[in-house]
């Protein structure tokens, strides 16, 4: 190769830097910061934690970084979040009374009002979702991913606060609010709402905002049901059997493959939808905002595979702190076999949709199976069998 | 794999190969299981026989037991759609890793143009600059992309073959072999060699109830003689023992351990609310292969692991506390209360007025705090001790009772509380006897055989009926009145109001009823208030400014306990006078050699199932050949999955290398 021809040619495209190389001062800041939380949190509380609960620290950290790298509206929403759950905490100033004096903590920051308004947030959502689908108005859905977000900071906010509170009950009454029925259904809520906004933004399409809010306003229902009818809303403290670290990573992996695949059978839905509307054309082009069915898909199957994943994570991990807590990684508890038998139905789901043939309307269908049998180990098996599984009977 | 097998004989094998690796069995078989195990969490596993025998009948019993319903998950049919759904991953893992292997060893250098050309992903270009130079920019380039390139040159054409994310196909080989792993490590920490000896006649499990130390040696296991096993043993305080009881089906087994374990103390530590913070058991180990014992707490999420034996805090109950209790008889008078001593789990025989008793201790709680319903805030009172038991009679019927060793503050009063009730599925109904000012029953008592006491009371509505009743009345009313008094006396004492109601249908025709009625009960009223002031009296309380608040509501409360003393229906009241509190430990002992194959299995699992998802096999081809003095490029590309992703990355890598090796006309 002469010289010459070698000065020709233009330089590599530097777009194809390695990954760290593009990483702009604010995403260095944004790992800096959580870094530095981390090491706030061990200096503080280091002498409370074990190992594992530091790694847990430590891990999360990590693990939000890089979800703030991938994910660049992650980092506001982690800002406004913390930045509200802190001023929470500050105004309670370590009395819990002031949770009913004090004007921002009454009607916006004490868990209680915070979660009931993304409850609201919610509901609106759905609303401003369906009615940019139906009358066709982007400003409509733009409400609607707005509102998402926000009931989404409101939920986490609701949860921070509320960690703080169950200490100011008593400092050995305190525990990560992710431990009975009525925290893991807020759980569950902010984690497929902000999954599906993930979606929203990777595919650049808002029209199934309506789909997947009508789930989590079906979530929110529960909730004020649950907090109305049942106090479920009250701190209790934890029995012995969920004092443990593993639940910090067990129930919350759970969680993902619980939003991911409630995302999936309501993607199913749509597709449903899509193609019967397109049938019913019979080939003349149909005006939708929805996304090709082909689209539809293709996202559904993401989901079922991100949940399909953490669902697998989540159930070996279970299985290690069950071999921790009673005796033996498999028990054929309840809620362990209908994880299984979840787990099956969407093995069989991804073998399914592998074969040629045996696609379209019988993989949508059976995402939304896959849904209710999720649905009935998540609080079927509570509701209507008995087990070693204590939280949330109802 | 070889595509075609003209031997004949070799193709009914085939044929069953395909079948037990093909993507339908596999779907059918991952469906079946899931349909499989909902049976065995819609049936409550594991439960005595009795328990199914009288939900079922003997018919349906007989059935679900021949099918295995009690115990699904060891039974022949669905170990037999495990091992198939075994069989079907390992058939498919043996028939596909040969290929998954080549896929990626192979960078298929030497495929053709035409094939290229069939490829979805594609594009055309010519550039000015050499074969030399445009090779060399696009393999750079495509290394800055990650793949892994190979050159080769043949028919006077250049191939750069590359491939980049080929630990994908790694990710089918690990999340198939890891289910292969995990059902083996199951298997091993399974009960299958129990089974096995069990068919052989090794072992016989035991159905009696004996004590450990007479259980015959057929139904023992020595140390080792399983590689695992999990199962119980309840120790009380001060107890070491050196076996576990391991259920089978309606009996059990004893597995002996190579050493011992004793239990030194058992404590619960409570929240504020009452509700438990922890269980922890302190035990000791005596190992004859330690030089001394060592001691150590088990506690609920913390096990303690010994040599492969690991132990759990699984349960609690009493280990027999000693009680003193006090039966303080409530019909009758006269009768001297009995003092004596049982154990929690004793049955012990007793006689009273309404024959021969069985009192069985069922259970002792040292503590019991419940919210206080008297503010608002969140506060909590303990109500001290109590202890459960059954009073069964001769014909073999009991009732069971909760009492309160302290009396219980309620609506600012002090109460004796006892519950009662027939069977185990409805509520306690609840006896309150209130306590007087020494915390005692004593006042209670005196008045209550003052009311029994037909001497006195004779003696005492005479003269009361003499007192009240106008100057000049004739004796004969006198004895009249107060022979009513003592009836009523008498009716309410033994019957409460039920029974005073009852005498008086009985005997007034009905249209006199209402207004003798009230009469009747003016008069009772009185003659207990009566009553009740000779026990003040005999008790020393002045109360000639008339009676205190605590003294007023001593008689409401105390009228309304004998009234309610007919319903209670035992005949005395058992006062817990002190007690000797010892609790026993349930642990579970287990040892399961598997578990560290299982958990190997998962990790890989894990691990192969990220590889498939998030790791595609792409590969990308670029065939140049010279074109005059510049030279011609065909790139072509394909990609596992996520064809979008692809087709994006393709169209950069191509636009890229346009950009690059055609410069020179755009600039
Ligand atoms: C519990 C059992 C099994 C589990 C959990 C499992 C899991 C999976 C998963 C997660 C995938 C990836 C699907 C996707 O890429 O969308 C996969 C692919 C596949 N599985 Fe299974 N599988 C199981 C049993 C089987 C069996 C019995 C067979 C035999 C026919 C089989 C054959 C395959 C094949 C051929 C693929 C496609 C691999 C590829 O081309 O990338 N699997 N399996």
């Amino acid at each position: 190769m002469s010289a010459g021809s070698e000065a020709e040619m233009p330089p590599l495209d530097d777009d194809y830097r390695p990954f760290y190389r593009k990483l702009t001062p604010f995403d260095w800041g944004w790992a800096a910061a959580l870094m530095v939380g981390a090491f706030i949190t061990y200096f503080y509380f280091s002498s409370l934690m074990d190992i594992y609960e530091l790694s847990i620290l430590f891990g999360t950290a990590v693990g939000l970084i890089v979800l703030g790298w991938y994910w660049k509206p992650f980092r506001l929403f982690m800002i406004v979040v913390t930045a509200l759950t802190l001023a929470g905490i500050a105004l309670y100033d370590g009395d819990l009374a002031r949770g009913q004096t004090n004007f921002f903590l009454n009607y916006l920051l004490a868990s209680q009002s915070a979660i009931l308004w993304m409850c609201t947030l919610y509901v609106l959502a759905t609303l401003a979702y369906w009615a940019g689908l139906i009358a066709r108005s982007p400003f409509a859905a733009q409400v609607g991913t707005a509102t998402t977000w926000a009931g989404s900071v409101m939920g986490t906010v609701g949860l921070g606060v509320r960690w703080r509170e169950s200490y100011l009950l008593g400092p050995e009454i305190g525990y990560i609010p992710i431990s009975n029925l009525y925290e893991v259904f807020i759980q569950f809520a902010v984690i497929t709402a902000l999954l599906y906004l993930y979606y929203e933004q990777r595919y650049r399409s808002r029209a199934m905002g309506g789909f997947v809010l009508t789930v989590i306003t079906a979530a929110v229902i529960f909730l004020l049901w649950y907090t109305f009818g049942r106090q479920g809303h009250e701190i209790q403290p934890l029995v012995p059997a969920l004092q443990s670290w593993w639940m910090k990573v067990h129930v919350p992996t759970n969680f993902v493959a619980y939003g991911a695949w409630s995302i999936a059978a309501m993607l199913a839905v749509a597709w449903l939808v899509r193609d019967r509307i397109e049938r019913k054309a019979d080939g003349a082009p149909v005006e939708l905002r929805l996304p090709s069915l082909e689209v539809l898909d293709d996202i559904m199957y993401k989901a079922i595979a991100l949940g399909f994943l953490f669902f697998t994570i989540a159930t070996v991990l279970g299985a290690m702190w069950a071999a921790e807590a009673w005796g033996g990684y498999w028990s054929w508890d309840p809620k362990e076999t209908w994880s299984l038998i979840t787990w099956l139905c969407y093995a069989a789901w991804l073998h399914v949709r592998l074969t040629k043939g045996l696609r379209g309307p019988i993989l949508a269908w059976w995402a939304i199976a896959g849904f209710f049998i999720t649905l009935f180990t998540f609080v079927g098996v509570n509701m209507f069998l008995s087990g070693l599984h204590s939280y949330g009977t109802l | 794999m070889s595509q075609t097998n003209p031997d004949r004989r070799h193709s009914r094998a085939r044929v069953v190969v395909e079948f037990l690796g093909s993507m339908n069995l596999a779907i059918t078989l991952l469906s079946a299981l899931a349909v499989a195990s909902v049976i065995g969490t819609v049936l409550q596993q594991n439960l005595p026989y009795n328990d199914y025998l009288i939900k079922f009948g003997p018919f349906w019993f007989e059935v679900f037991e021949r099918l295995g319903l009690y115990n699904v998950y060891a039974a022949l049919w669905f170990i037999a759609v495990l091992t198939f759904l075994l069989i079907s991953t390992g058939v498919c893992l043996w028939r596909h890793t040969p290929s998954m292997i080549r896929e990626m060893r192979r960078y298929r250098e030497n495929v053709e143009e035409r094939s290229l050309r069939h490829l979805h992903s594609r594009m055309e270009l010519t550039s000015p600059h050499g074969t030399t130079e445009t090779t060399t920019a696009a393999s750079e380039l495509l290394q800055r992309h990650g793949y892994r390139v190979r050159r080769r040159d043949a028919d006077g054409a250049t191939t750069l073959a590359s491939m980049a994310g080929r630990s994908n196909r790694l990710g089918y080989i690990f999340t198939h072999a890891a289910i292969i792993i995990i059902c083996i490590g199951g298997l091993i920490d399974g009960n299958l060699n129990l089974k096995l000896k069990e068919w052989r006649g090794e072992v016989v499990v035991e159905t009696r109830d004996m004590p450990a130390s007479q259980v015959p040696a057929e139904s023992r296991l020595p140390p080792g003689a399983t590689a695992s096993f999990r199962g119980n043993v309840t120790l009380p305080e001060g107890i070491t023992a050196d076996i576990v009881f391991l259920n089978v089906r309606d009996g059990y087994l004893v597995q002996e351990l190579p050493f011992a374990i004793e239990l030194v103390e058992f404590r619960i530590k409570y929240y504020d609310t009452g509700q438990p913070r922890s269980y922890e058991s302190d035990v000791i180990i005596h190992d004859p292969e330690l030089d001394e014992p060592f001691a150590t707490t088990i506690r609920v999420n913390h096990p303690l692991i010994h040599r492969g034996y690991a132990f759990y805090q699984a349960s609690f109950t009493d280990g027999g506390s000693d009680l003193r209790l006090r039966a303080v008889p409530l019909i009758g008078s006269g009768q001297e209360p009995l003092e004596f001593e049982a154990k929690v789990g004793d049955r012990v025989p007793l006689t009273t007025h309404e024959g021969r008793l069985h009192l069985e201790v069922t259970e002792f709680e040292p503590i019991n705090v419940f919210p206080d319903d008297e503010t608002t805030e969140r506060r909590f009172i303990n109500f001290g001790p109590s202890y459960t038991f059954r009073l069964r009679d001769a014909a073999g019927n009991a009732r069971e009772y909760i009492n309160y060793m302290l009396p219980v503050r309620q609506e600012a009063r002090l109460f004796f509380l006892s519950g009662v009730r027939e069977t185990p599925n409805e509520p306690f109904r609840y006896l309150h006897i209130p306590a007087d000012r020494q915390h005692s029953l004593n006042r209670f008592l005196a008045f209550r055989d003052l009311l029994l006491d037909q001497e006195r009371v004779t003696d005492l509505t005479v003269d009361f009926a003499a007192r009240s009743l106008n100057e000049g009345t004739a004796p004969e009313s006198i004895a009249d009145v107060a022979l009513t008094m003592r009836r009523l006396v008498n009716l309410f004492g033994t019957g409460g109001f039920d029974a005073v109601i009852g005498h008086i249908n009985e005997t007034i025709p009905e249209e006199r009823r209402a207004e003798l009625s009230t009469a009747f009960f003016r008069v009772l009223e009185s003659t207990l208030q009566m009553l009740y002031l000779e026990v003040l009296r005999e008790e020393g309380v002045d109360f000639s400014n008339g009676l205190e608040d605590h003294d007023a509501e001593f008689f409401e409360d105390a009228v309304n306990a004998i009234a309610s003393l007919p319903a209670y229906g035992a005949p005395f009241f058992l006062q817990l006078l002190d007690f000797d509190h010892r609790q026993a430990s349930g642990l579970m002992i287990t040892r399961s050699p598997g578990t560290s194959t299982v958990y190997f299995g998962s990790v890989l699992l894990m691990i192969g199932i990220f590889l498939m998802f998030y790791v595609a096999h792409r590969r990308i081809w670029v065939r140049i050949t010279p074109n005059g003095s510049g030279s011609t490029l065909l790139i072509a590309g394909s990609g596992s999955r996520h064809r979008h992703e692809f087709e994006k990355e393709f169209n950069r890598i191509a636009g890229l290398l346009q950009r690059r090796v055609a410069a020179p006309e755009r600039v």
